[in-house]
């Protein structure tokens, strides 16, 4: 570059350069213009719209769960109750690995697989930031474990939470109930606010049926939080409304004598406490322990419990259906005295087996050669079949049906429970649009001692034999005797008050054939009477799981034990002033007198015993 | 241009006037500094989470900076003149050094290490970049013609492509920009700018081609930040959401959730403008836009009041540059830009861009201060 060329006009050059400085000066203004208009959209047009989104970063809604309510037995003792337990939680949103977490978690605490995969279907449906627990009542040597290697799992921390304890396991799980986790089709029902802090939900029994009385009323907090969702301050809190605490009729004491008496075999026995419909009693044997459902039951337990023979899972008290047999006799008697069919004096004879006009088929007594002459009070105390095989046929399917219906058979009782059948109670009607077949005479004489299509559960039989008791005002059993919250007392359900017009004369021409059945020498359930300063109206049953061929002899040795007769007992105490009725059905249990009067009668006895 | 300098020369100086000369600080541009660096105290001090740690830091950094700025200022312009090739150089030899010992490491290498301290050369380059155009354009007449516009252009494009391939996106615009600040203050015909704007955006998609992955999705990020709301448009954003909720009258001082509570990422370093805008609002962002372009404003002035080419080309330069920092900045916070990394000026925490800035405002206190009043 030679200097020869650089000849400079300094004015050119000059004005040039001013020039290029103001043009500088106007285009930065202009882009500065720009910044500002951009400014002005955000901070002014958008501001409301920012504002809340700002809002919406920084306040996380912190769901409360409500502590659930307490439930308890007639005396105060507790069925179900919250204990603090470990759990081992995860927020996934603060775990880099989760599946090599979830690995050494494995390693660590030996977590069965199914767990992992128990959490894997929980945490999808969580909110972000939810802490989600993997293992439920961690014992203290896994919570020391895991103590120790806590660094080294980000996201994994241990939380006390309270979970659900049923002190009396088996005893009661049928009528308690219990809690589970909430599953998908829960979800879509259950109301979302109310159960966002929640993973458990009453599923049967009282749990499930007073669900929203035990949950309470969720609280939330409002809690500003940074970006990895730590809390940082809380704004606002709405607290939470504990759930009621519920005091049942049921009496655990007299519940464990029922249970226990029940022994091996499967059964049921309700009791009812005839003045008020409060149900002492509701056992149904083989039960269950509700804890482990709590914390999430494997799927091998459950598969267990569900394969076995004996059904505990199933609540035979509410939902067992059975054929009642004698035990249905008083009411078919109380049926001819009301319909004025029979007179209490009137005598049958009976030959030991009963013919319907021009048919050869014989309906056999269970006593071979008969009863005799006997009257309705001792057809009753003898449990005579040929008594009532005529007086079925004289009454007709109607009368027995309209009858019966009147004390709760073929219908639900209205018990606060979730779950409970109606049973059957046979008709003309029902034959025929069920079966599209007409009614036969023969299956009116069946129905006389409670064979046939006639079924009906214990909680029914118990129930129909409180309204007999209690001379036709009709008893609606129920279960919570009181919800208890914070600053109120609700009772619990309303009882029907419905009344069946009885003649009081005949009503108690019936309980005397009962209390001979309990105290007469010839009664079919005398055992039981022993040493009581009261009378026990009784009457038993033997239902027929199969039916026995004509003219086979029935041998009960002989027959597989699954298909020996269901052995049922009714009875209420004391006869004069009826305070508790017991049904009992012990399945397979053979005679009714032998096996299922005994058990009431403990009940009886330990209830009256406490009353005096 | 005469008269001027005799009426300068009939005003008796007055005794602060003479210290300030013998310091060479140009009092309008020192105010404005000092102001803005205050604000960059007041916040970080929000936006750090209210700790003194990295306030004392930026103090240091500030004071550092300072310090140079006033020796520079010292310093008479024609040595700058004198030493812009040399200086250039060694910029360029350094950068170079950088890369192959990128290349023998692994990654991105912008250090050199140089036992005690460690030194950016692309930030000395932001300085003789301009340095050494507005030297060879100064040898010429103005306007440049073709050759010196290509040989202009090449100085611009070596530095720039050594700087890029680091890769650091934000200072290889910056010098970039800084020379093509000197080709427009020498007179670059206006319709060369234009076909210059026209072949960019023609390039656009070749651009787009030799861009890295991480480039590109900045840019798409821009065009629609709610594509990736948790990875890559989070920044934008959120501090979208910080800025809009400021409002007119901001949050006030320490009253910005969005960075108090970590929503907003880098609050401190690239995106504190964000932080401010919260606090302080639209009036708050007006005063700093009005401080800022105070300070161009006094650079332009020194620019356009300097005596010799190389410092007019070089003033304007600068002043160019500071304010494409700004303008990247608060324009990628805003999300009118894509996102690179380019620091609010003297707001900032860290980075060594503090202290090439305040070196930059040293020079051209020096081309202020060291005018003669006499025409030689």
């Amino acid at each position: 570059m030679s200097r020869i060329y650089t000849i400079k006009d300094n004015l050119v050059e000059n004005r040039l350069f001013l020039n290029r400085i103001a043009a500088a000066f106007i285009t930065i203004l202009l882009l500065t213009s720009g910044l500002v208009i951009r400014l002005i959209y955000l901070q002014i047009v958008g501001h409301e719209h920012y504002a809340t989104l700002a809002k919406e970063n920084s306040i996380k809604i912190e769901p409360l769960e409500p502590t659930r309510g307490i439930i308890y037995d007639r005396h105060g003792k507790i069925l179900a109750e919250n204990l603090p337990s470990y759990s081992l939680e995860l927020i996934p949103e603060q775990i880099s690995n989760m599946d090599d977490t979830l690995r050494r978690l494995q390693n660590l605490l030996a977590i069965p697989n199914e767990k992992i995969e128990q959490y894997h279907k929980q945490r999808i449906r969580q909110k972000r930031f939810t802490s989600t627990p993997l293992l439920i009542s961690m014992s203290d040597e896994e919570v020391a474990k895991f103590a120790v290697v806590r660094p080294y799992f980000p996201g994994v921390d241990i939380h006390a939470r309270l979970v659900r304890h049923y002190p009396y396991k088996d005893l009661a799980s049928h009528v308690v109930g219990y809690v589970g986790r909430i599953n998908e089709a829960e979800l879509k029902t259950l109301p979302i606010a109310e159960y966002r802090g929640a993973n458990h939900v009453g599923k049967i029994g009282i749990e499930g049926f007073y669900e929203t009385e035990l949950h309470g009323k969720a609280g939330y907090a409002e809690i500003e939080t940074n970006v990895q969702a730590r809390a940082i301050n809380i704004l606002n809190e709405v607290d939470t409304e504990p759930g009621a605490n519920l005091y049942l009729t049921l009496d655990i004491d007299l519940q464990k004598t029922a249970y226990d008496a029940l022994d091996t075999f499967n059964g049921a026995v309700v009791a009812i406490e005839i003045k008020t419909g409060g149900v002492l009693v509701f056992a149904s044997r083989p039960g269950f322990d509700p804890n482990p459902f709590v914390v999430g039951i494997t799927n091998n337990d459950y598969q267990a419990l569900q394969a076995s023979d004996n059904q505990p899972l199933y609540n035979r008290a509410l939902r067992g259906l059975y054929p009642p047999g004698s035990s249905i006799k008083p009411f078919i008697a109380l049926a001819g005295l009301e319909y004025n069919v029979i007179s209490v004096q009137h005598r049958l004879f009976c030959p030991g087996y009963y013919q319907l006009p021009n048919a050869s088929h014989r309906y056999r007594d269970w006593k071979k050669g008969g009863h005799g002459a006997v009257s309705l009070t001792e057809a009753i105390t003898q449990s005579c079949d040929v008594y009532f095989y005529t007086l079925a046929s004289m009454l007709g399917i109607d009368r027995i049906h309209s009858f019966l219906q009147q004390f709760g058979f073929g219908e639900k009782s209205g018990i606060d429970l979730v779950g409970e059948r109606s049973g059957l109670l046979p008709s003309r009607e029902w034959k025929r649009n069920q079966r599209n077949q007409s009614w036969y005479p023969g299956e009116t004489v069946i129905t006389g001692i409670g064979q046939g299509f006639l079924q009906i559960s214990p909680l029914q039989l118990a129930r129909a034999t409180a309204t007999l008791a209690n001379k036709g005002n009709v008893v609606t059993p129920f279960l919570v005797d009181k919800i208890v919250r914070m600053n109120s007392i609700a009772p619990g359900p309303e009882s029907h008050g419905k009344t069946i017009p009885l003649n009081p004369v005949n009503a108690n021409n019936i309980i005397q054939g009962m209390i001979n059945v309990v105290h007469s020498a010839r009664g079919t359930a005398k055992g039981i009477s022993k040493d009581i300063p009261y009378q026990i109206a009784g009457k038993t049953g033997t239902a027929q799981v199969f039916n026995i061929k004509q003219d086979a002899k029935y041998n009960e040795k002989d027959i597989e034990f699954k298909l020996r007769d269901h052995a049922l007992f009714i009875s209420f105490a004391p006869a004069d002033d009826p305070k508790i009725a017991v049904a009992v059905i012990v399945e397979n249990g053979g005679h009714g007198g032998s096996v299922a009067a005994p058990i009431a009668g403990k009940v009886i006895r330990q209830f009256l015993g406490d009353k005096k | 241009m005469k008269t001027e300098t005799r009426r300068e020369q009939l005003q008796p100086p007055s005794l602060l006037g003479n210290i300030l000369r013998k310091l060479h600080i140009d009092i309008p541009l020192f105010i404005g500094l000092v102001f803005t660096s205050l604000l960059s105290f007041i916040i970080l001090y929000s936006a750090g989470g209210q700790e003194t740690g990295i306030l004392l830091r930026q103090a240091a950094r500030i004071g550092l900076a300072f310090v140079l700025m006033a020796v520079l200022a010292h310093i008479d312009p024609h040595q700058f003149k004198r030493y812009s090739t040399l200086l250039f150089n060694i910029g360029i030899f350094l950068l170079i050094a950088v890369l192959i010992m990128g290349q023998i490491g692994k990654g991105a290498q912008r250090w050199l290490d140089i036992g005690f301290f460690r030194f950016q050369p692309s930030e000395m380059i932001k300085i003789t970049t301009p340095m050494m155009i507005a030297w060879y354009l100064a040898e010429h007449p103005l306007p440049p013609k073709s050759k010196q516009l290509f040989i202009a252009s090449l100085l611009t494009i070596i530095p720039t492509l050594l700087i890029a391939k680091q890769p650091d996106l934000g200072t290889a615009l910056l010098v970039a920009s800084s020379g093509a600040g000197v080709l427009f203050f020498a007179g670059l015909s206006w319709r060369f700018i234009l076909a210059i704007v026209a072949a960019l955006s023609g390039m656009a998609p070749v651009l787009w081609h030799f861009m890295r992955g991480y480039q590109r999705d900045r840019v798409l990020t821009l065009l629609n930040p709610e594509a990736d709301p948790l990875g890559r448009g989070y920044h934008i954003i959120q501090s979208k959401i910080a800025i809009g909720s400021g409002g007119i009258y901001g949050k006030g001082w320490l009253g910005s959730t969005q960075s108090e509570l970590d929503f907003l990422p880098e609050s401190s370093t690239d995106f504190v403008f964000a932080v401010f805008a919260e606090e302080f609002g639209l009036f708050g962002c007006l005063g700093l836009l009005s401080l800022y372009l105070l300070i161009i404003g006094r650079c332009l002035y020194i620019a356009a009041r300097a005596q010799d080419t190389y410092s007019r080309l070089l003033a304007g330069s600068l002043a160019f540059t500071f304010f494409v920092y700004v303008f990247v900045n608060i324009g990628m916070v805003i999300g009118i830009l894509p996102v690179v990394g380019v620091p609010l000026p003297l707001i900032s925490y860290g980075g060594t861009s503090i202290v090439t800035l305040l070196a930059g405002f040293g020079i051209l206190m020096s081309i202020h201060t060291h005018r003669t009043f006499l025409p030689n």
